[in-house]
Formats: structure tokens, sequence, C-alpha cells
């Protein structure tokens, strides 16, 4: 067993920390904003980007790589236009993988932020507007600060989702190792040549890791909860 | 001066109804609003705020915070607004609400030395009770000087006594900064204390205004009665007395003697009775 974690590569696991740590990163800068208008907005729209931002749940994850294996392709337009005017390729490498995770991790990171900021009093917003201040100060100073479970339950189920991604980083990715060959992806390898010892090894470091985010998690908010008297 | 003239479609619960409002408030007045729930009181604090668009104009001071062509956004009124629910930053302690708004740290101590709440300056709004919220509250309403103080049922969560400690303390701010200020409020004896004037809505109309004493009084017949109420004022009328007295949400006025009134204390429980007219027998 020692001997298995003393040889044992860690690059996968670096590579799907890597990923998962870059995706929460952009998807927390870009799906903020997002779950910040779903949660004032009572425009027409909504409903459609609401469910237009929950399909990455639904959808089977080869469905979902397969459309952004098709979109970042060379074939594609905007494949195409990346290649040409940047000489990047988007797909089979590290940032494909990027663009990818962040379609599949959105609405871990807009889901919860949006019930965060549903959940803050209006009047509070509306005393900071009054306050003479915009609403990038009122969501910096005010929002966020407010919904503390809400932002590290986002931020934490991004995190530990995108490490837990398979099905799309496979299509997207493939298997090149210490660029797209992320944990999941080694240990299906693992299986499919029958190292079971491998797979077990690999299996039981993610199983472990899961359990500890998520527990922290769990602890964090009850803390919080208890601070705030949300239990009186 | 502030000038008023604004409509606006509500849907309320009696149905549709246009809010229409024609009011001129001049500099440093206090003017309560009363009427019944539903008639649009909020809604127009909301829309002198810049939280909710209306049609017509309003101007203050020349400067035009609505007309049919702009709507100046809340953060450029200057405006202070009270909430009846408090809506203080919770992430923030007392000191730091007040300087979220303004940092003028000496208006902060000068606000929180008035309302006596220096010692609770490092607290969080959770660990205060609802009186002390309101008390931050009105405080960091204060915090941008407002040219327009805009309080909307800001006493009614709090018991009896809190009420009357924070009547006094919002005459004292009024005096003090001398702000124009528009509150919403049922209460009679809070309105008399508090207001100048009084405008009174009802299904989105302005149907009653004037000052607070010929808006509120209202003396009933000869029935035989008894109750308790609260000693407001005594009024001295040529050569009688007249004791102005809050009993449940009114204002009565009774006569009393010279010897009478050197007994009375205003604020003091008082106790109002009328005896039956003696009934006359004739053949």
């Amino acid at each position: 067993m020692i001997e298995i974690l003393q040889t044992l590569d860690f690059t996968p696991f670096i590579l799907s920390f890597k990923l998962a740590g870059l995706t929460t990163i952009i998807l927390f800068m870009l799906g903020m904003p997002l779950a910040w208008y779903l949660s004032q907005t009572s425009s027409k729209s909504k409903p459609i980007l609401e469910a237009i931002t929950a399909l990455p749940i639904v959808l089977p994850p080869s469905v979902l790589g397969f459309y952004i294996l098709w979109a970042l392709s060379i074939n594609s337009p905007i494949g195409a236009f990346f290649e040409e005017t940047f000489g990047v390729k988007l797909v089979f490498n590290f940032t494909g993988l990027v663009i990818a995770s962040c379609f599949y991790s959105l609405p871990f990171m807009v889901q919860p932020l949006q019930s965060g900021f549903e959940s803050i009093n209006k009047n509070m917003l509306e005393a900071s507007y009054i306050s003479g201040k915009s609403k990038f100060t009122t969501i910096i100073k005010v929002a966020l600060p407010n919904i503390k479970p809400a932002v590290i339950t986002a931020v934490i189920v991004t995190f530990a989702h995108t490490v837990g991604e398979f099905g799309v980083v496979l299509m997207v990715g493939g298997s090149i190792p210490g660029e797209t060959k992320v944990a999941s992806v080694a240990i299906y390898e693992f299986v499919e040549i029958m190292d079971y010892e491998s797979a077990h090894v690999y299996s039981g470091i993610m199983v472990l890791m899961s359990f500890i985010v998520l527990l922290s998690v769990y602890i964090f908010n009850a803390k919080h909860n208890q601070k705030m008297g949300s239990f009186r | 001066m502030i000038k008023i003239d604004i409509s606006k479609k509500l849907h309320g619960s009696h149905g549709e109804m246009q809010l229409r409002v024609k009011l001129n408030i001049q500099d440093n007045e206090f003017i309560a609003l009363s009427g019944k729930s539903g008639s649009g009181k909020t809604t127009l604090l909301r829309i002198l705020a810049g939280l909710e668009d209306a049609d017509g104009a309003i101007e203050v001071d020349d400067e035009v915070w609505l007309n049919s062509k702009r709507s100046l956004p809340p953060q450029k009124r200057r405006i202070g607004f009270v909430f009846q629910d408090y809506a203080l930053f919770e992430n923030m302690s007392v000191l730091e609400n007040l300087l979220y708004v303004v940092r003028d740290r000496e208006l902060a101590e000068r606000l929180l030395e008035i309302t006596e709440l220096r010692e609770l300056r490092n607290r969080l709004p959770n660990t205060l009770s609802g009186g002390q919220k309101q008390r931050v509250s009105l405080c960091r309403a204060m915090m941008n000087r407002p040219k327009l103080l805009l309080m909307d049922e800001p006493l009614s969560a709090l018991d009896p006594e809190m009420r009357t400690k924070l009547q006094r303390e919002i005459t004292t701010l009024h005096k003090e900064f001398g702000t124009t200020t528009i509150m919403v409020s049922h209460d009679a004896s809070e309105i008399y204390r508090l207001a100048s004037r009084v405008v009174v809505l009802d299904l989105g109309s302005v149907v009653g205004e004037g000052i607070p004493k010929d808006i509120l009084l209202k003396t009933s017949g000869s029935q035989k009665f008894t109750f308790e109420g609260e000693l407001l004022d005594i009024v001295k009328v040529d050569v009688i007395y007249i004791a102005i007295i809050s009993i449940a949400q009114q204002l009565v006025e009774v006569v009393v003697s010279s010897e009478e009134v050197r007994q009375l204390e205003i604020g003091q429980k008082v106790s109002v009775s009328t005896k039956a007219f003696t009934p006359v027998i004739t053949q």
C-alpha cells in the first residue's frame, strides 16, 4: 500500500485541482453578476435564462461535451476565430477543459448565489442605494457579506463538482497526460486496463477529499447560522 | 421648498387605483402622512425616494428629481429613509452602518450621542433590541444630511414606552438639523407630538390636509362615557383651559378649570368621563 502511494503519480490530481480552481475563479466572476441579475429582475426573460442556466444539471455530460466540442473545434466559427486570431486551439488541451468546465459547473455557482441574493431583505439594498452607493458597491459591501454561507456553498460546490467531472472532460479534452488527463479520467483508464489496485487508491483519495470538503462546508454553515441567530 | 405633483397607477387590494398627489412642502416642515392601509402612503414615499417610478414631477429647491424626461436615481437625491423593519446592514457594526453612508466620524458620534447609542457603537445589529435598531436606522438616515427625511411607520413595531422615547429623539433631531420630514403614521398622539401638518390619503388621493389638531380631533355627541387617555397638552383659550387628551387613536378636547390645571401634568394618564344629563319630567 505504502509502496503504491510512494510511486503514485499525483499529476492527475494536481490537474484536477488546477482545473477546478481556475473554473471556480472564472465562474465566480461571471456567475455572480448573472445570479444578481436573476435575483433582482422580474423581466419575462428570467425563466428562460434560469432554464438555460440549469440545463447542465439535466443534460447527459456527453451531450454537453459533444456540443462544446463541436462549438470549439476548428470547424465551427468560434473555434476558427480563436485559431485564426490568437493562434489558440480550444479542444484537446487545458484551455478547452476550462471552457467546458465553466459551462458544466455554471448552475452550481449561479443557483446558490441567486437564492442567497434573493433572501436578502430588499430594504437593506435600497438603504444602500439611498445612501448614495452604486449597485457594485452594494453587492460587494452589503449583499455578499450578508450571504456568506451561500457564497461558501457556491464556491465549494463548484470546485468539488468540477473535480468530480468526467464525461465532458473526456469528450473535450481526451486523455493527454499532464494536459487533460484529470483524476477521474485516470481512474477510468486504470479500470479499463484492469489495474484495480491503482483505481482503488485513486478512488479512495477522491472519496476522502470530497468528504472533507463537504464536511467543512456544512460545519461552517452550521457555525455561521448559530452566530447570525437564524435558529432563534 | 419641495413641489410634488405625481400620479401612478397602483394595483392595490381594492383593485386598480390612481395615486394622485399634489403637494408643496416648505423647508423644515414635518409632515405626517396618514390614511388607511393600501391608500398609497408607502408608494408615495418610495416615489419620492426614487425607488419607484411615476408620472409627473418632483422638484426640490429648483433641482429636478423627476419629470417627463428624467428621474434622478436614489443615489443622487440626498434623502434619508427610515424603514419600518430597520433594514440595517447586518454585517456592519452600529458605527460602521453610519460611516458606510458618509465617512464623517464627527457627525456619527454626535448622532449616537443624541440617541444614547454611544455605548453600543461596536455591536452588530442582530444583538440590538427593536428600539435600538430603529435609533441606529434614524441616525444612519441623517448621515448624509438629507434634504428630505422619509420615514415609513418607523415606530409602529415598538412598544408604547419606546415610541415615546423615540418621538422625543425624532423631535430633537428635527430641531437640530431642521430636515424637511415626511413620516407615515397612524398614531394620533404621535402625529400631534411631531407633525406640523397632516396629509390624509385615501385610495390614492389627498382627502384631508391641515394642522394635526384640526384633522385629528373628533368630537363626539353627548354620549355617557368614561375612558383612559394620555394628557398631551393644555391650551389656554380666553378664560378657560382646554386639555387635549389622546384616547386610543383619537384626540379629544376637555374643558378644565384652572384648579384642575394645577393638578395635571402633561404626559399623565387621565380618565375622561361625562355624566348623563338629568332627565326632566314634564306634565
